[in-house]
């Protein structure tokens, strides 16, 4: 029986087709690919920059590399997979147009999902307490944070738009709720974007 | 039915030896026949065949894989891999581990006779490449009534066995795992090759490899080739940790040439111990086989096309402190079959203990082989 999946990826898991082919870019310990490989017959690889997290995903039967979305991206073929997936590691990486646009390159599509840096709670708390959110989702000081480029859902739609990208699905989060796509930019904790070239 | 019978099969158990007829082509053109190959089996194959499990050694590793070693009276050298409750169990798999040719453990190799004159081969031995040791091996396999491995694993040289069992024998090759090795020798890997041969070579017991008659073998030059290895095969931070600069047995410096440092003693014993149980000649032919070892190379100069054919799953492993097949090694093993679009797992573990990790306790590798060898059975 497989685990609790996070709200995201719960919500990425039931959009993947059957037999689907999936790269989990930043997989973590592979929770989302176990669930993909045990109740979607997916064949699921995974990109993983933290070495524990890599054997634990190995340890459970998965295919996952140790290596860095910003660099060992390009070694993978053009179209090679149905979804590249990027969860909660847009925001960590380097270059994310840059990676989005590998992402769009390896997978025939692409799910991108992220914190939403233009949530009221930590509006708030940049306008009247004058220091940088710490929230229930983005639990850590400016100082220790692994967040490098903070993205809100409107920049992300702006970047979408510049980069001509089209958008076959979004869906926005408060918890482990779905909310309305009406004023996400404020209401909504977590964006997952559906994405294809 | 197979599992019944196989006790009664003296192909199969501790300190087995065959003489196959070959002959055996060689990468260098000549050919080696017949090929005496000395092995172990441990476990029972199954009705479908479909649980054996190769174990490929290192430079100076043998057969004995998981048990007592005959000269040293050491466990087997993978015995915390391989064994009962490991992840590697004889009660689920069986095990294959042969010595391998050109090496000096009941193999065909430099030491052993040449039947057309009688004396041993020395130097007249064909000079052999990883590839040719590992035709020899499915020659053994073969003679084992193996057509299908579950996985080849291997550490170091090891290691480059099992990445080339893919590349020969795609059909015959499950999985693969490779910890601390690479997919073609460096220049700084030839390097040091080169260093420890010239001091075999330079040894005046030597005498171009006919020391066999009078037991006057070139032991002085085969242990400081042992000596100069060894040290690559740990770390600095290792070594400083072990023995820092702490003199051995004395309170001062004796302004002399012995042993003062503890880190002197430590590989002259290293040395010193080496020359009994391994044969000068044989390091030197083996060394050349890694040396000429380039998987790419043999593959028109890309890695990625090595590994086509082959439908096998792959998990490599590398040690953050090994500096002889270093991380980036490994990693250019990965984007290869990430290209070919091959199931790969890779993972870089942290140990103070350099490319000797492979061999010493880490729970770490016995997750991840343990994990990858029961995924493909998910």
């Amino acid at each position: 029986m497989s685990e609790l999946l996070r709200p995201d990826l719960a919500l990425i898991a039931r959009t993947v087709r059957q037999g689907a082919r999936v790269l989990d870019v930043g997989c973590g310990d592979g929770a989302l690919m176990a669930a993909l490989r045990d109740n979607a017959g997916v064949d699921a690889r995974g990109l993983e920059i933290d070495g524990s997290n890599v054997a634990d995903a190995v340890g459970r039967g998965l295919s996952v590399v140790q290596g860095d979305a910003d660099t060992d991206l390009r070694y993978y073929p053009d179209a090679s997979f149905d979804y590249a997936i990027l969860s909660q590691t847009l925001q960590t990486t380097r270059r994310p147009d840059l990676v989005v646009e590998e992402l769009l390159r390896i997978g025939r599509q692409a799910f991108v999902s992220f914190p939403n840096f233009a949530h009221w709670r930590g509006r708030i708390s940049l306008l009247w307490g004058g220091r940088m959110p710490v929230t229930r989702l983005l639990p850590d000081t400016w100082y220790d944070t692994l967040n490098i480029h903070h993205v809100t859902v409107d920049d992300f739609r702006a970047l979408v738009k510049e980069r001509g990208w089209t958008i076959d699905g979004q869906w926005f989060l408060k918890g482990d709720k779905e909310t309305t796509h009406a004023n996400a930019n404020l209401f909504a904790e977590h964006a997952v974007f559906l994405l294809r070239k | 039915m197979a599992s019944l019978s196989m006790t009664d099969d003296s192909r199969f158990g501790l300190r087995r030896q065959v003489r196959l007829a070959g002959p055996l082509p060689l990468d260098s053109g000549a050919a080696l026949g017949p090929v005496d190959i000395a092995y172990e089996t441990y476990g029972t194959l199954n009705a479908d065949r479909s649980n054996a499990i190769l174990i490929c050694h290192a430079l100076t590793g043998d057969q004995y894989v998981a048990s007592d070693h005959p000269v040293t009276g050491k466990p087997g050298w993978w015995w915390r891999l391989v064994g009962e409750g490991k992840p590697v169990d004889p009660a689920r798999h069986f095990i294959v581990c042969a010595n391998v040719i050109g090496s000096c453990m009941g193999s065909s190799g430099p030491a052993s006779l040449d039947a057309t004159t009688g004396a041993p081969f020395a130097m007249r031995f064909p000079v052999l490449t990883i590839a040719d040791m590992v035709r020899a091996q499915a020659m053994l396999l073969d003679h084992l009534g193996v057509a299908r491995l579950a996985a080849v694993i291997g550490g170091s040289m090891g290691g480059m066995q099992a990445l080339t069992w893919p590349t020969l024998f795609p059909q015959r090759v499950e999985s693969c795992i490779v910890i601390a090795s690479t997919a073609r020798h460096s220049a700084q890997n030839i390097a040091f090759h080169e260093v420890g041969r010239q001091a075999i070579m330079a040894d005046p017991h030597w005498r171009g490899g006919d020391y066999y008659a009078d037991g006057q073998v070139p032991s002085a030059g085969l242990a400081v080739a042992r000596m100069a290895a060894h040290i690559t095969y740990l770390s600095e931070a290792g070594l400083t940790e072990k023995f820092g600069r702490r003199l051995q047995g004395r309170d001062a410096k004796t302004f002399g040439f012995d042993a003062d440092f503890q880190v002197e003693s430590y590989l002259r014993h290293q040395g010193l111990s080496f020359v009994e149980r391994f044969d000068a000649n044989s390091y030197l032919y083996i060394t050349r086989a890694m040396d000429y070892y380039d998987i790419a190379e043999d593959h028109g100069g890309s890695l990625a096309k090595a590994f086509t054919a082959s439908k096998a799953r792959f998990c490599l492993v590398s040690f953050d402190t090994d500096w002889l097949y270093p991380t980036a090694e490994s990693r250019i093993i990965v984007h290869a079959l990430n290209a070919g679009g091959a199931q790969a797992s890779f993972v870089e573990l942290s140990s103070p203990f350099g490319h000797d990790a492979f061999l010493l306790e880490c729970p770490e590798l016995n997750r991840v082989v343990d994990g990858f060898l029961k995924g493909g059975r998910a």
